[in-house]
C-alpha cells in the first residue's frame, strides 16, 4: 500500500492542478490544439510548396511519341525523351527514384489511328476503325513535386486534342509510382520528433518550475518539510504527479498529432488519400511504442526540471535555468531531421533524450526495433530515479530550500 | 535527562552562515563567516511557557529553526521530548508544532482543505482530525472563512488558520517564532489567550519575541539572548531580580556589545 504521506503529496498536487481551470487549459488542451493547428498549416504549406519554378525543365519519357503531341509540347518549350518498350521499366524505377518525372505511353501510330478515325469515310477505308477511345498511360511520382506538375502540364496538352476519343490512364494500372508507405514515413520521421519533444518539454516546464521553484519561493515547502513526511515521499510524490500531469499534455500533443496526420498527409497525396492513409500508416504496436517512450521521456524532463527547480531561488529563475536545455531538445529533436533513419548501435540508446529521438524516427519510418526502445525506457526510467534520489537530498539540504 | 521536567534541552548549539559577497558589503561584515548561534545552552520545562527573547538578529529565528529541525546545529545536540534533533528529526517533528511567519501556506488551497492535508502528513487518523478541526475552527472562528482560499484572506485571518494548523497533531511542544508580529491587537490577544490555554492543557511553548513586556505577561522562564549566546536565563525574578525587564536587557546588552568591542 502506499504510504500516507506520498498518497497525500499526490492527492495534493492533482487537487492543486485539475481544481485550477486555467491551468490545465493551458497545459492540457492548449498543446493539442496548438499542434493540430501547427501541423495543418504544415500540411497546407506543403502543398503550396508543390508547386514548381516556372523554368523547370521535366524530364519526361514518351513511348510511341506521335509528331503531334512532339509539336505540341515543342510549342510550350518542353523536350520530350522517346524511349522503346524495353526502356519502359527503367523510365518508371526513374520516376520512382525521382530522378525522371514522367512515363507518358501513347498507342501505336496514335496520330494516323486519330486521323483514320477523324476521317473515315466509306471510301477511305473498308473496315471503320473501333469507337474504342485510345487510351494514354501516364505515371507519375505524386511524391515529387515536379512530377505531379508535369503531370498536370501533360494532362492540359492532352486535352487540346479535344476529342473524346482519347482517355488518360482509363487501363487500371497503378500510374502513382512512388512507394507511398516509405514517403510518408520519412515524411513523419523528419518532422515528428522535434516537434514532439518540443512540446513535452514544454509540457514538463509548464507545471515542474512551480510545483517546485514556486513552492520554495513562496515558502510553502518549508511548511511541509516541519512535518514528519519523509523526503522521499515529497520529491517521489512531486515527480509522479507531476510526471502524470505533463504526460496529459504529452497526450495532448499527441491526439493533436494524430488528428491532423491526415491533414499533413493531404499535403503530399492528396486530401482523400491522406485520410483514408494516416490510420493505416502505423500499427497498434507502433502508437505502443511511441507511447512509452513518450511517457519516460516525460519522467525523465520531470526529473531533471525539478532538480533544476529545486535549485533555482524563483520560478522565474527555473525558467531561465531550463531554457538552455529547451535548446539542447531543440537540437537533439532537429537532428532526426537529417537522419536517413534510426541509429541501429544499441549504444546510442543510452544517450537520455537522443534515445527518444531515435526511438520515435525508428517507429516513424518503420526502421526501430523492439530492443533499442526497451532500452530507451529503461535509461530514461533509471535517470528519473536517480533524480528523484537527488532530489531527496536536496529537500533535505538547508542550502537550498533556504536559499534566497 | 537532568531533570524528569524539562522537555527541551539544547547544549552547545552552534549554527555560522556562509555571507554572499553583497550581504558582506550591506552587513559590513569583517569576514564571509557570520556566527549566527555561537554555543548555546537551553533547557525548557515541561507545562511552562519559555520566551527567547533578544534583539533583531540576535539569533533567536535560528535556535527555533533549528529546534523545529529545518535547518541542522554545525556543533551541538538538542533533545525535544527525549528525540535528538540530529538522529531522530522525524520523531522531532512528530512531537513539535512550529509556527513562523516564514512557513507559508499555499495561496491555492482552503484552510478546510490543508486542515485534512497536514492532518495526513502528520498521521492523524481521519476521525479525529475531524474532530480537532471542528474544535479548532470554532474556537479561532475560522469556520466562517473554511471554505475561501487562503490567497483571498487577510493576514490575521492567515495567521489564525497557520497557528490551527501547526497544531493539527496536537503536539506536546510548540515552537513559535514571534508569535504577535503583524498582528493588530485584538487577533494578538487571540493568540496570546491561546498560548496561556495551551499551557494550562500542559503543553510545553517555546516561543521568540523582542517585545519584553510580552515576555513580562507570558512567560514562566526566559532567556536572553544577544549576538548568538545565551547572557541570561530563568524565571522572571531570577532574571530581573525585581528591577524592569528592559533595564536589565539593557545592561546585559551593553556589557556584551563592550566585551565584542
Amino acid at each position: 500500500m502506499m504510504p500516507n504521506g506520498l498518497a497525500a503529496i499526490i492527492k495534493k498536487e492533482f487537487t492543486r492542478f485539475f481544481t485550477d481551470r486555467r491551468m490545465v487549459l493551458t497545459t492540457i488542451l492548449m498543446p493539442g490544439l496548438l499542434i493540430y493547428l501547427v501541423y495543418s498549416f504544415i500540411g497546407s504549406a506543403m502543398t503550396n510548396a508543390f508547386t514548381v519554378d516556372e523554368d523547370y525543365q521535366p524530364l519526361i519519357y514518351v513511348q510511341n511519341l506521335p509528331p503531334s503531341a512532339d509539336a505540341l509540347f515543342f510549342q510550350l518549350g518542353i523536350v520530350l525523351n522517346p524511349v522503346d518498350a524495353d526502356e519502359v521499366a527503367t523510365a518508371k524505377q526513374f520516376i520512382q527514384d525521382k530522378q525522371a518525372d514522367l512515363l507518358v505511353i501513347f498507342p501505336e501510330d496514335f496520330d494516323s489511328l486519330l486521323a483514320a478515325r477523324t476521317h473515315y469515310t466509306s471510301a477511305s477505308a473498308a473496315v471503320p476503325p473501333t469507337d474504342e477511345p485510345f487510351n494514354i498511360d501516364v505515371f507519375l511520382n505524386s511524391t515529387s513535386s515536379t512530377s505531379t506538375n508535369a503531370y498536370v502540364l501533360v494532362n492540359a496538352v492532352l486535352d487540346s486534342y479535344n476529342t473524346p476519343t482519347i482517355t488518360i490512364n482509363a487501363s487500371g494500372l497503378t500510374y502513382d509510382l512512388a512507394s507511398d508507405e516509405d514517403t510518408a514515413g520519412f515524411l513523419f520521421a523528419s518532422l515528428l520528433p522535434m516537434l514532439m519533444m518540443v512540446f513535452l518539454y514544454s509540457g514538463c516546464i509548464g507545471v515542474a518550475p512551480e510545483s517546485i521553484a514556486g513552492e520554495k519561493e513562496r515558502g510553502t515547502i518549508a511548511t511541509l518539510l516541519v512535518t514528519p513526511l519523509r523526503r522521499w515521499q515529497l520529491a517521489l510524490g512531486k515527480v509522479l504527479s507531476l510526471g502524470v500531469i505533463a504526460l496529459l499534455a504529452g497526450a495532448s500533443s499527441f491526439i493533436g498529432i494524430m488528428l491532423s496526420i491526415p491533414k499533413m498527409l493531404g499535403g503530399a497525396l492528396g486530401d482523400e488519400g491522406g485520410a483514408a492513409f494516416g490510420g493505416a500508416l502505423y500499427n497498434v504496436a507502433d502508437y505502443a511504442q511511441l507511447l512509452a517512450v513518450i511517457l519516460s521521456t516525460v519522467l525523465l524532463f520531470i526529473g531533471i526540471i525539478a532538480i533544476i527547480s529545486a535549485f533555482a531561488r524563483s520560478v522565474r529563475e527555473a525558467s531561465t535555468m531550463t531554457l538552455p536545455m529547451m535548446i539542447v531538445v531543440m537540437l537533439v529533436g532537429a537532428l532526426a531531421m537529417f537522419s536517413p533513419g534510426a541509429q541501429t548501435e544499441l549504444g546510442y540508446y543510452l544517450i537520455p533524450a537522443y534515445n527518444s529521438v531515435q526511438c520515435f524516427v525508428g517507429v516513424l519510418s518503420f526502421t526501430t526495433s523492439p530492443l533499442s526502445v526497451w532500452v530507451t525506457v529503461a535509461v530514461n526510467l533509471l535517470v528519473t530515479a536517480a533524480c528523484v534520489f537527488a532530489l531527496t537530498k536536496m529537500f533535505n539540504s538547508e542550502k537550498v530550500i533556504f536559499s534566497r | 535527562m537532568a531533570n524528569p521536567q524539562t522537555i527541551v534541552q539544547a547544549k552547545g548549539l552552534c549554527k555560522t552562515f556562509k555571507l554572499s559577497a553583497k550581504q558582506q558589503r550591506i552587513e559590513n561584515a569583517p569576514g564571509r563567516l557570520r556566527v549566527a548561534v555561537d554555543h548555546l545552552d537551553l533547557s525548557a520545562n515541561k507545562g511552562e511557557i519559555y520566551g527567547l527573547l533578544g534583539p533583531n538578529g540576535a539569533g533567536k529565528t535560528t535556535v527555533l529553526r533549528m529546534l523545529a529541525t529545518l535547518i541542522k546545529p554545525d556543533e551541538g545536540e538538542a533533545h525535544i521530548d527525549g528525540f535528538s534533533i540530529g538522529a531522530d528529526p522525524e520523531k522531532v517533528r512528530a512531537a513539535v508544532g512550529f509556527l513562523t511567519s516564514e512557513l507559508k501556506l499555499e495561496d491555492f488551497f482552503t484552510p478546510d482543505y490543508l486542515f485534512g492535508f497536514f492532518s495526513t502528513l502528520h498521521n492523524v487518523p481521519p476521525a479525529i482530525a475531524a474532530q480537532r478541526k471542528d474544535a479548532l475552527f470554532t474556537r479561532f472562528g475560522i469556520d466562517e472563512f473554511a471554505q475561501v482560499k487562503v490567497g483571498n484572506l487577510s493576514t490575521g485571518m492567515k495567521q489564525k488558520a497557520s497557528l490551527v494548523l501547526s497544531l493539527v497533531h496536537n503536539p506536546d511542544v510548540i515552537i513559535f517564532d514571534e508569535p504577535t508580529n503583524g498582528l493588530d491587537v485584538i487577533t494578538a490577544r487571540v493568540v496570546t489567550d491561546y498560548l496561556l490555554e495551551l499551557r494550562d492543557q500542559g503543553k510545553s511553548i517555546i516561543l521568540s519575541t523582542h517585545i519584553f513586556t510580552l515576555a513580562e505577561k507570558l512567560c514562566d522562564r526566559m532567556g536572553i539572548i544577544i549576538n548568538g549566546r545565551m547572557v541570561s536565563e530563568g524565571t522572571l525574578e531570577e532574571v530581573a531580580a525585581g528591577r524592569d525587564l528592559e533595564e536589565v536587557f539593557f545592561d546585559l546588552y551593553s556589557a556584551a556589545t563592550k566585551e565584542v568591542a
